[in-house]
């Protein structure tokens, strides 16, 4: 199915060796050829030494979801050559490096194997094994260029301006990248069959990373405490936060900051201190990932329990346990939404791309002011660390910050007996204070037991006054988050399809695929929980619904059934949980197959789920 | 059990401070605790230092985690907000509080379960982060509340209410703080008000993070024969290395010069801590010699008590993340949102 701008190429390396920069270069050419592109770093967690890949996707379409199959694959780990043949599509390329004779493993009949001397002509052109290695990857970028008739002369530029400081390594870049092109074009039919061609469709759009944006996000939002602890793949959001806010945030004049970031000795403790400066009154932060959120538990139960804002990023990565740190997931679902022991919910936002992971971080932090709560961001590691083409960024700069109902001093001046955990309003959110204020305004926080004045007890009825009001302000919260976007097919649809997050990208494809094979869907993508009434109402609007999340136990469905009372059989799961971006073809073979299966009595219906389960190998 | 409001009733011939506040407004809620326990006499200290001290009720935070020392910040300074955290978490409460707002006096309680067990990361990376505040550790080498098993400071030998001895080392926290650099340390024992008093005002007005572990026994618990935290353990075996006298910055400081075991520090805030010096030889102003003072005490069955150790000129939490004199929870959005016109020059990068 591939075609001019239409196509996906993978770089199968060993990571350590620098092909990260020479897949970004690619990957960013055709962006500014005006070619929608995205690339998906499938990456080890490890330093130096293991099998890494790099898949770019063109899609004059527009589509960004990773492809279900790729057209050429660039085969320069040994350690994984069988696998890499394998996985070129039938009628397709491989790219390898003849420096040495071909491994019988590369061949494979009903793909086109071309050879070219990586190898060779840098130890022809260049000194240095470290050098030869890391220039390597810009000659195998040379020979792409040819192949795919990338524009040259604009990699020319861009390398340029890469290594304006280091005349040197320009030198050597440039003469690499002519290495390859002029050796693919001497020997091979340039361009391929499928290539690229300008277009102008990228004129609004940047290439950004959910990490990077979020911490935009948290940059614009005005948060000024930030404490983490590292953990992949989370890390690069607190990163991003430190070199924007050394950018933003420095005082003119004196140098000083208008931040503070704190490494913590472990995410308790990095939990503990965005807690502690969200109840002294500064906007602030933690990012972290699935065992972090495990380590979390007992400091978000109490900021749930004290009604403290705090604003808590999950980068999902495969779990359970260590799990698989490089790969993404959408496991922690569950774990987010009632987070810590005893009866304890809370809001969550899943943003689905980078764009969004911008925007929501701006409504986490209103959403924790407003509703005086811990909030969760649950993005994940394709969002947060891949390299996204996605509508440029705004900022509307009316924009006031919504800190919640806080008294002042003189609120508190006035005020006859101070309240913490009173409130006359219909939101159930009872004003708060904040240290340092107003005599009148102290009140003692508490995990303990307390009544609607912060009083410490064990009187059953003003125990439960407490948390019945903080049952009622979560139920609130469900009109206050973010509605689902939906996506409606033209004709009346009985097809449901609901989604969430990262998979946002594969279910969009995946709907207009299903259209061309006659299938119409209509399409909701779950923002935030709590769940507002129009989720109950798509759901009960679809006979046939199909969940689809990137989980083994259907977490979204649980979380469905759990809070809207939707028949959790009457929901059939598509599930894809082996660790890689979702691709429209897991949804639109789950979702065709399912229509084929004749509607079951409810009893019959739990086998028919599970036939189309995606069980990716 | 509920919490227990004192009677308003005031002497009229009380003493008042500097702002017109007398004792009973630096205190809290009736204490819960058993009849002579030794935190509440810490309690009383610390209403008598602050009051002293005239600091302003409101802009004091009181931190404490979990346990019987946790809970006694809510006996004094009633009309300081208090956070009651969770177990052996309070320094990174403390910390993120003091990130937000660094104008005010943070005081944290803690005890020997909650800093020394399962809160012992978090109190050494306080200690490392250097957060400015006051650091209170109750110590009677118990778990109260849970009805009399051994913390980590309990010494080997110290036999239980039950008579079972305890044979793991004990964690030494002013040993600990030195190691880990703290730049206050000092020990003190609930039953030397008289000593504790000057330790509290001196580390309330400290840049950094001031560690005083005091030996609070456990009148329920540990306070027996064969126990090494019991009063009358503490009483014969405490030895005051160097006498502290906290000066106020408006108090004139007089000084005999010719007196040469007096040693005087200047604190950060102008205040002058003065030190008599009863053992010889001994320079608070010295890590090592500090450390080998409390270790050769050890040596001959002894505890050493005082402030141990003072760097007034470490730098804090703050001093090193170079933040503003503005308290960030009080900076205007204007000066934290860079806006559109920012973002969209930011923008170009990514194209």
């Amino acid at each position: 199915m591939s075609g001019i701008n239409d196509f996906a190429f993978k770089m199968a390396t060993v990571n350590g060796t620098g092909s990260a920069s020479a897949n970004s270069l690619l990957m960013r050419a055709i962006f500014r050829m005006g070619i929608p592109v995205t690339g998906k770093n499938l990456f080890p967690s490890n330093i130096q030494g293991l099998p890494t890949a790099y898949e770019i996707r063109v899609s004059k379409d527009g589509y960004t979801a990773r492809p279900h199959e790729v057209d050429l694959v660039v085969a320069l780990n040994p350690a994984t050559f069988a696998r890499d043949v394998a996985s070129v599509r039938p009628g397709g390329y491989l790219l390898y490096d003849s420096s040495w004779p071909l491994d019988p493993e590369l061949v494979r009949e009903g793909i086109t194997i071309l050879g070219v001397p990586f190898g060779k002509l840098c130890v022809e052109h260049f000194q240095g094994d470290r050098n030869r290695t890391l220039l390597r990857n810009i000659v195998y970028a040379g020979a792409l260029a040819a192949l795919l008739k990338l524009d040259i002369d604009l990699v020319g530029r861009m390398l340029g301006q890469q290594f304006a400081k280091k005349p040197k390594l320009l030198d050597a870049n440039n003469t690499a990248i002519r290495l390859g092109y002029d050796y693919a074009r001497a020997h091979y039919e340039c361009p391929l069959p499928f290539h690229l061609e300008r277009m102008d469709a990228n004129g609004d759009c940047i290439i950004i990373d959910g990490n990077t944006a979020a911490a935009l996000g948290a940059v614009f939002a005005g948060a000024t405490v930030g404490a983490w602890y590292p953990i992949t793949p989370s890390t690069s959001l607190m990163e991003a936060f430190t070199a924007f806010c050394r950018q933003y945030r420095t005082e003119p004049g004196t140098g000083r900051a208008r931040y503070c970031i704190l490494q913590a000795e472990d995410e308790l403790s990095a939990a503990g201190i965005a807690i502690g400066a969200g109840w002294a009154g500064a906007r602030s932060f933690t990012n972290t990932s699935g065992p972090g959120i495990s380590l979390m538990q007992e400091f978000v139960g109490l900021a749930y329990y004290t009604e403290i804002p705090t604003v808590i990023f999950d980068i999902q990565r495969t779990g359970p346990s260590t799990g698989m740190p490089t790969r993404t997931q959408q496991a922690d679902l569950l774990s987010l939404a009632y987070a810590s022991h005893g009866d304890t919910k809370h809001i969550v936002l899943f943003p689905c791309s980078p764009e969004e992971c911008f925007y929501l971080s701006v409504t986490a932090f209103d959403l924790a002011d407003r509703f005086q709560t811990p909030v969760f961001v649950a993005s994940d590691l394709d969002i947060g660390m891949n390299d996204w083409m996605c509508k440029r960024l705004q900022w509307d700069d009316d924009f006031k910050p919504d800190r919640g109902k806080v008294l002042d001093a003189n609120d508190l001046a006035t005020v006859k007996r101070f309240s913490r955990y009173f409130s006359e309003d219909d939101d159930g959110v009872a004003p708060r204070t904040l240290p340092g204020v107003h005599p009148a305004g102290a009140y003692f926080v508490r995990g303990s037991g307390h009544d609607k004045h912060g009083q410490y007890t064990e009187d059953s009825a003003a125990y439960q006054e407490v948390v019945d009001r903080l049952k009622h302000k979560f139920a609130t919260a469900a009109n206050s988050v973010p509605p689902p976007e939906f996506i409606s097919s033209d004709t009346a649809a009985d097809i449901g399809i609901v989604s969430i997050g990262g998979c946002h990208a594969a279910v969009r494809e995946a709907l207009d695929h299903l259209r061309d094979q006659g299938i119409n869907a209509d399409y909701m993508r779950i923002k935030a929980f709590p769940f507002g009434p129009q989720v109950k109402a798509f759901l009960d609007a679809h006979p046939k619904i199909f969940v689809v999340e990137q989980n083994r136990d259907a977490q979204l469905r649980t979380l469905l059934t759990a809070e809207t009372g939707f028949p959790r059989d009457a929901m059939t799961p598509v599930l894809d949980y082996g660790g890689l971006p979702l691709t429209a073809r897991v949804v639109v073979d789950a979702v065709a197959t399912g229509v084929q299966i004749p509607r079951l009595s409810a009893l019959d219906r739990a086998d028919s789920q599970t036939q189309v389960q995606q069980v990716p190998a | 059990m509920t919490s227990i409001a004192k009677p308003p009733v005031r002497h009229p011939g009380l003493r008042t401070n500097a702002l017109g506040l007398t004792p009973r407004d630096y205190e809290g809620v009736m204490s819960t605790l058993c009849a002579g326990c030794g935190h509440d006499s810490v309690t009383a200290a610390l209403v008598q230092a602050m009051w002293e001290l005239a600091i302003p009720p409101h802009r004091a935070a009181k931190m404490s985690g979990i346990g019987c020392s946790s809970k006694t910040t809510a006996y004094f300074m009633k009309q300081s907000h208090g956070f009651n955290s969770v177990h052996g978490r309070m320094p990174s409460v403390a910390s993120g509080a003091n990130a937000a707002n660094r104008a005010l006096t943070y005081v944290g309680i803690s005890g020997d379960g909650d800093s020394l067990s399962i809160g012992l990361g978090q109190l050494c990376h306080a200690i490392r982060r250097n957060v400015r505040m006051l650091y209170v550790i109750e110590n009677n080498g118990v778990y109260g509340l849970t009805k009399g098993q051994f913390s980590a400071s309990a010494d080997i030998g110290s036999t239980s209410k039950k008579g079972d001895a305890n044979v793991q080392p004990p964690i030494d926290p002013v040993l600990l703080a030195l190691t880990l650099g703290a730049t206050f340390v000092a020990r003190g024992f609930s039953g030397d008000k008289a000593q504790l008093i000057p330790i509290l005002k001196a580390g309330l007005s400290h840049n950094g993070l001031a560690l005083v572990d005091v030996i609070s026994p456990c009148v329920t618990f540990n306070d027996h024969e064969g126990s090494t935290k019991s009063y009358a353990f503490t009483r014969e075996h405490e030895v005051e290395l160097a006498e502290a006298d906290f000066i106020p910055l408006r108090r004139e400081i007089t000084m005999p010069a010719s007196d040469t075991t007096v040693q005087s520090v200047q604190m950060h805030d102008g205040s002058t801590v003065r030190f008599r010096r009863l053992e010889d030889g001994y320079d608070p102003t010295n890590r090592d010699l500090a450390y080998a003072h409390v270790r050769a005490c050890q040596a001959r069955g002894e505890m050493a008590t005082g402030l141990l150790f003072i760097d007034e000129n470490g730098a804090d939490m703050h001093t090193v993340a170079k933040t503003v004199d503005t308290p960030l929870a009080e900076l205007p959005f204007e000066t934290l949102c860079p806006g559109q016109t920012a973002l969209q020059a930011l923008m170009e990068k990514y194209r």
